[in-house]
């Protein structure tokens, strides 16, 4: 199945890696609007490597990414989520020395300031976990609840697009749940994603396209549906 | 000698002496906090405000207690554009090259001020110099009194801003986790240059309240910072809290082993405290464990 024609984001050919060692060697990606992308892959095929260059943490080394119809290879990250593209990173990230509330408020600190307040309250009945920690520094949160936090954070920006780098990583099966659910309602609301998670199973379910990465490359791609079918990848990932 | 008055008035104005203390060492502590650096040029910068707050007098008239909002604002840019300029430029994000291009910019203001404003000793003639004010037992110099009140008004603005300002909260974020910063879309850099300003200000600050009961030479920075080192390492590196109530403990130190052990050896009390520390509680009083 061919990507839809007008995608929020669009990378063809993407060349990334650290130093001299090439880890992404000309990766081809899209996400359509309103579209749940899953990237599945092994352990160090490179997932973490491909949201962090989209997001600019690091430069390419070539290829183009197309956001929106921009060009924002290798652009600075604050431009890059002042245009609403944004990522929720494997590991959380969120500030250790700051309140539950100082991290949601710094979610605003580029884009989404003008309805911080409303956000607020959008992101608490999301997690109303997250009003009882409301003063509590965020690293004495638990696993769960930094993570709660982190996508707390993330929507803060009012993202255009997500990127959701294993969000139920270290979470409890119930929570694995309800963070799928999550998934769900905020792309029901109209918000594309694109989700790495180890759950290949949940994710392909959930996933209207999925990609996976193997040896710095797309080596399959297509309908999340399909691939769930696909027998190598129930061999390479689910062990039947 | 051990009348309990006495030992009073030596405790009030070592506190008095701590303000301005407490000033070096915020800044300190606040650019060792985001930049993970201890900024060699500290003393150095703290001496060429001095001699601007001299020259504010000296050349336009201004007294030093009004060229307060210049000599900030003026070492904010100062500070600020020293880091983006040189600093974050040739350090290529490596700490040992921010360490090494602070020890040269102490070296070249250091000789600078020696070459063009000479070795002499230079101060400020203010009509309230030799003012007094009877506090209770204690007879405290008035211009001492208003540099710590001053001090304490500073830092309190500035922890204010910390914590309640987006720039402050990113300031905070940016020490503790940068990857993070950089994912909401906080310019870290631009961060790291504000903090370095905020750090000099503070040096700003403290060169207008000493000047008028202190004086300026191309060397007067050092013991200051040294005292502000101790001071940092006291409280904990990284600790405003920490350079707050250190700042007030080095003061009282300084002022009480210069009542029982004379005014030239004040400052062994200083060294017996940085040892003292350093033995016991390496992370200062308010440090995180490593
Ligand atoms: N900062 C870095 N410097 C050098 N090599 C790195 C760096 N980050 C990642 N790598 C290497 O790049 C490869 C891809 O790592 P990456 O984190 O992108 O994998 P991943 O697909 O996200 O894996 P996982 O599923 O375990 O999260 C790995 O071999 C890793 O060791
Ligand atoms: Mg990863």
């Amino acid at each position: 199945m061919a990507p839809p024609r007008c995608c929020v984001l669009e990378i063809t050919g993407l060349r990334a890696g650290y130093g001299a060692i090439e880890i992404l060697r000309g990766v081809d990606l899209a996400v359509g609007a309103g579209e749940i992308v899953a990237l599945l892959g092994s352990n160090g095929a490179g997932k973490s490597t491909l949201n962090n260059n989209v997001c600019g943490l690091f430069k390419p080394f070539g290829g183009t990414v197309r956001f929106d119809g921009k060009d924002i290879a290798g652009a600075a990250s604050t431009r890059i989520v002042e245009e609403g593209l944004i990522q929720v990173p494997e590991g959380r990230r969120v500030f250790p020395n700051l309140s539950v509330r100082d991290n949601l408020e710094l979610g605003s600190y580029r884009r989404g300031r003008k309805d911080r307040a409303r956000n607020l309250d959008r992101v608490v009945d999301i997690f109303p976990r997250l009003k009882e920690r409301w003063a509590q520094s965020a690293g004495t949160l638990s696993g769960g609840e930094q993570q709660m936090l982190a996508i707390g954070r993330g929507l803060m920006g009012e993202p255009r697009l997500l990127i959701l780098d294993e969000p139920s990583l270290g979470l409890s099966p119930l929570l694995v749940e309800e963070m799928f659910a999550l998934i769900g309602r905020l792309n029901t609301d109209g918000l594309a994603l694109l989700l790495v998670e180890q759950n290949v199973v949940q994710s392909l379910a959930i996933a209207h396209r999925a990609y996976v990465l193997e040896n710095g490359r797309i080596a399959l791609s297509g309908k999340a549906s399909e691939l769930a079918e696909n027998p190598e990848l129930r061999k390479s990932y689910l062990g039947h | 000698m051990f009348d309990p008055g006495f030992i009073l008035a030596g405790v009030l104005n070592g506190l008095l002496a701590g303000g301005i203390y407490v000033l070096v060492a915020v800044g300190l502590t606040l650019i060792y906090g985001v930049l993970h650096i201890i900024n060699f040029a500290h003393g150095s910068l703290l001496m060429l405000a001095m001699y601007a707050v001299f020259f504010l007098w000296k050349l336009a008239g201004l007294d030093p207690y009004m060229s307060l909002p210049i000599v900030i604002v003026g070492a904010f840019v100062v500070g600020f554009l020293l880091y983006r300029g040189l600093i974050g430029r040739f350090s290529h994000g490596r700490d040992e090259n921010i360490l090494l291009i602070t020890l040269g910019v102490s070296i070249v203001a250091d000789n600078g001020a020696l070459l063009f404003f000479g070795g002499n000793t230079e101060t400020v003639d203010v009509p309230y110099a030799g003012q007094i004010i009877e506090l209770g037992v204690a007879f405290l110099p008035l211009a001492k009194v208003i540099s710590f009140v001053a001090s304490l008004v500073i830092c309190l603005a500035l922890g204010l801003f910390m914590a309640k300002t987006d720039t402050g909260k990113a300031i905070r974020a940016v020490a503790k986790e940068r990857q993070g910063a950089r994912l909401v879309g906080i310019d870290v850099e631009k961060i790291f240059a504000i903090s370095y300003g905020i750090g000099i200000a503070c040096l700003g600050a403290a060169a207008c309240l000493l000047m008028p009961t202190f004086y300026v030479t191309p060397q007067s920075g050092y013991a200051f910072v040294l005292v502000a080192f101790t001071t940092v390492v006291l409280g904990g590196m990284g600790s405003f809290v920490g350079a707050a109530v250190g700042g007030f403990l080095i003061g009282v130190t300084e002022s009480l082993g210069g009542l029982f052990l004379g005014e030239q050896l004040g400052q062994i009390g200083i060294s017996l405290i940085f040892i003292l520390i350093l033995l016991f509680r390496p992370t200062g009083l308010f440090g995180a464990k490593a």
